[in-house]
């Protein structure tokens, strides 16, 4: 995660011309020598920087190539449209409406993710017998095959025989709809997202825990401070940059949430869970309109590169 | 009472505290196999059964009425095939990168990492289908491989940096190429790592969803999409769907404790999810 930081950094820096080299490259083929020294990793990292290229920036490419394009499967070829599908989807509401639940759905999963992966850190620094076995059970959320979790999910949401609303009884509070009351629907699935992904902040966060200096809280014991003031004043800044990095990839990874989604509500009941991913997939995959699904991919990936940006300057100056 | 100093605690408070809140942390994979035990009205009961008898039927069925060893052939082809071809491109890539600072590819993977994997998919689906690909496994382990490659540098990198570069140099004085040096040098030291990186790449294929049920077949269906299918015909055969979620769930835990220690990093750092 720090070598993502840093490479980022570096390349920021460095100015690019590799593609000026690769030229120069195609061409000192009488003097193979020279051209080896000169790039002494290539031959290691060219099979990889070809399938890099191949499968994962020309799509990028061609996505924008596209997005400028009106192409629907079942009409006519494609044909050139400037950024006509860009102007409409200002005015498409299902759109606009899959944005806004896009962003919904990611805060309260990133907020709440924290400070529950926060307070369980905490929680798991203390030693206790088993504390290792604990640990490791706590990653199985995240590893389990998302589609199967969400469908064991999908059980226990249901409204007439689920077993969550049987606990909400028992505790005597009204069942609930979960995931089939449209405003439900968000907050019932940012809670699959919570309970799977919390445990990333929390190991996160808790590695963070174990690199802290010993010294300001011995000063702080020895001042009297409270466990309240060290916690508010001493650890918290401390940890900040582990907070900022936890936040950043469960921000990017929350923003481009798709199984749960897709198999728990198909973006329903009506709109009303369907986010950025779920309309882009319909629209590309349901109603085969590639130019439009195009046009939002690239807003997407704006939008989820927008938030890393921020995430990656909140960080740099939390850790300056 | 320092946050930083851990002290140990032997309160019995704190240990049943620690175990209520595993517990209810868990539950829903109690829940998943508890239901894949049940028969179909023992799992519509209200209130909720947690104690009858418990019945293996779930799990015959799931055999038995569908073709799942051709999803589970699909999934272990489709995994390997993918996880054998990142190893062999995200190697000697993690290597070069480690060895010679080549950052701007790291960059690449970066931002590969960012994109939302939908963003791949339009595109993949328009050129596959071009070369009649679509359905292929030609089409999915290359798709997954967009998913295991950038783990397996990501998460090898770290290993090809810890090798110490005077043994290289030693062998660099003796005459061994660049190349012999990565193979007999670097790569025999770092082979905890590949096998974690393997097993990662592994899990994030038997796992991935969107680009299979858009780029999978009949034939080449994985399990995670087999699954998804079993909600649409029959209803909501709640058995068999848990029964086929706990088979497909459990590999992937057995494998995780092998890898435990890293895989905070690989998750947050490797996959291109979504």
């Amino acid at each position: 995660m720090q070598r993502a930081m840093r490479t980022l950094h570096a390349c920021s820096v460095e100015s690019s011309n590799e593609h000026g080299r690769m030229i120069g490259a195609a061409r000192s083929n009488r003097r193979p020598l020279s051209f080896w020294r000169r790039h002494p990793g290539l031959p290691f990292v060219a099979p990889t920087g070809v399938v890099l290229m191949v499968m994962l920036l020309f799509p990028l490419g061609y996505t924008l190539y596209l997005s400028l394009m009106e192409w629907f499967a079942a009409g006519p070829p494609p044909h050139f449209v400037g950024f006509e599908n860009y102007a409409a989807l200002l005015g498409d509401e299902r759109f606009l409406n899959a944005v806004v639940r896009t962003l919904i759905f990611t805060a309260i999963a990133v907020v709440v993710e924290v400070a529950l992966g926060i307070a369980l850190a905490l929680l798991f620094e203390r030693r206790f017998v088993g504390r290792g076995v604990a640990r490791t059970l706590f990653l199985l959320p995240m590893v389990a095959t998302p589609v199967a979790i969400a469908l064991v999910w999908m059980l226990m949401f249901d409204p007439a025989t689920g077993v969550l609303n049987y606990l909400l009884t028992l505790v005597g509070l009204p069942p609930s709809l979960w995931v089939n009351d449209p405003w439900l629907a968000i907050p019932s699935l940012a809670l699959v997202d919570i309970w799977q992904w919390t445990p990333l902040v929390m190991l996160i966060v808790l590695g963070g825990l174990t690199a802290l200096p010993n010294e300001p809280f011995e000063a702080a014991l020895i001042d009297g401070a409270s466990r309240w003031q060290v916690f508010r004043y001493l650890t918290l800044p401390l940890l900040r940059p582990y907070i900022a990095v936890a936040a950043l990839f469960r921000s990017i990874d929350a923003l481009k949430t798709f199984d749960p989604i897709f198999v728990i509500t198909r973006g329903g009941p009506g709109f009303a869970s369907e986010t950025l991913n779920l309309y882009i997939y319909n629209m590309a995959f349901e109603y085969l309109h590639f130019g439009s699904s195009s046009a939002m991919l690239v807003v997407f990936f704006g939008i989820v590169l927008g938030f890393s940006v921020l995430l990656i300057g909140v960080r740099r100056r939390a850790s300056a | 009472m320092s946050a930083k100093r851990p002290v140990m605690w032997r309160g019995t408070v704190f240990h049943v505290f620690v175990l209520v809140v595993l517990a209810a942390y868990l539950s829903p994979f109690y829940w998943m196999v508890l239901s894949s035990l049940k028969t179909q009205v023992q799992n519509v009961a209200f209130p909720p059964l947690f104690i009858f008898a418990p019945t293996l039927e779930n799990y015959r069925s799931v055999f038995v009425n569908n073709p799942f060893f051709l999803y589970l052939w699909n999934s272990l082809v489709i995994g390997f095939g993918s996880t054998l071809l990142g190893l062999l491109l995200g190697l000697p890539a993690a290597y070069g990168i480690a060895r010679y600072r080549r950052q701007k590819v790291a960059l690449a993977f970066l931002i590969a990492r960012i994109a939302p994997g939908i963003s791949y998919l339009v595109p993949w689906f328009i050129v596959f289908s071009k070369f009649d690909l679509v359905g292929s496994y030609t089409a999915l382990i290359l798709s997954h491989l967009t998913v295991g490659l950038p783990l397996i540098v990501w998460i090898m990198i770290g290993f090809f940096e810890d090798v110490p570069s005077e043994m290289e140099d030693a062998a660099h004085i003796d005459g061994a190429s660049q190349f012999d040096i990565f193979l007999k040098v670097a790569l025999p030291m770092v082979m905890p790592g590949v096998l974690t990186a393997a097993i990662l790449s592994f899990i994030q294929s038997w796992n991935t969803f969107m680009y299979s049920v858009v780029l999978a077949n009949a034939d080449t269906r994985t399990l995670p999409v087999a699954v998804f299918g079993f909600m649409s015909y029959g209803g909501f055969d709640w058995g068999s769907i848990t029964a086929a979620a706990t088979v497909i769930t459990l590999p992937v835990m057995v494998l995780t404790l092998f890898i435990q220690r890293h895989i905070v990093g690989g998750l947050s750092m490797g996959s291109v999810k979504g």
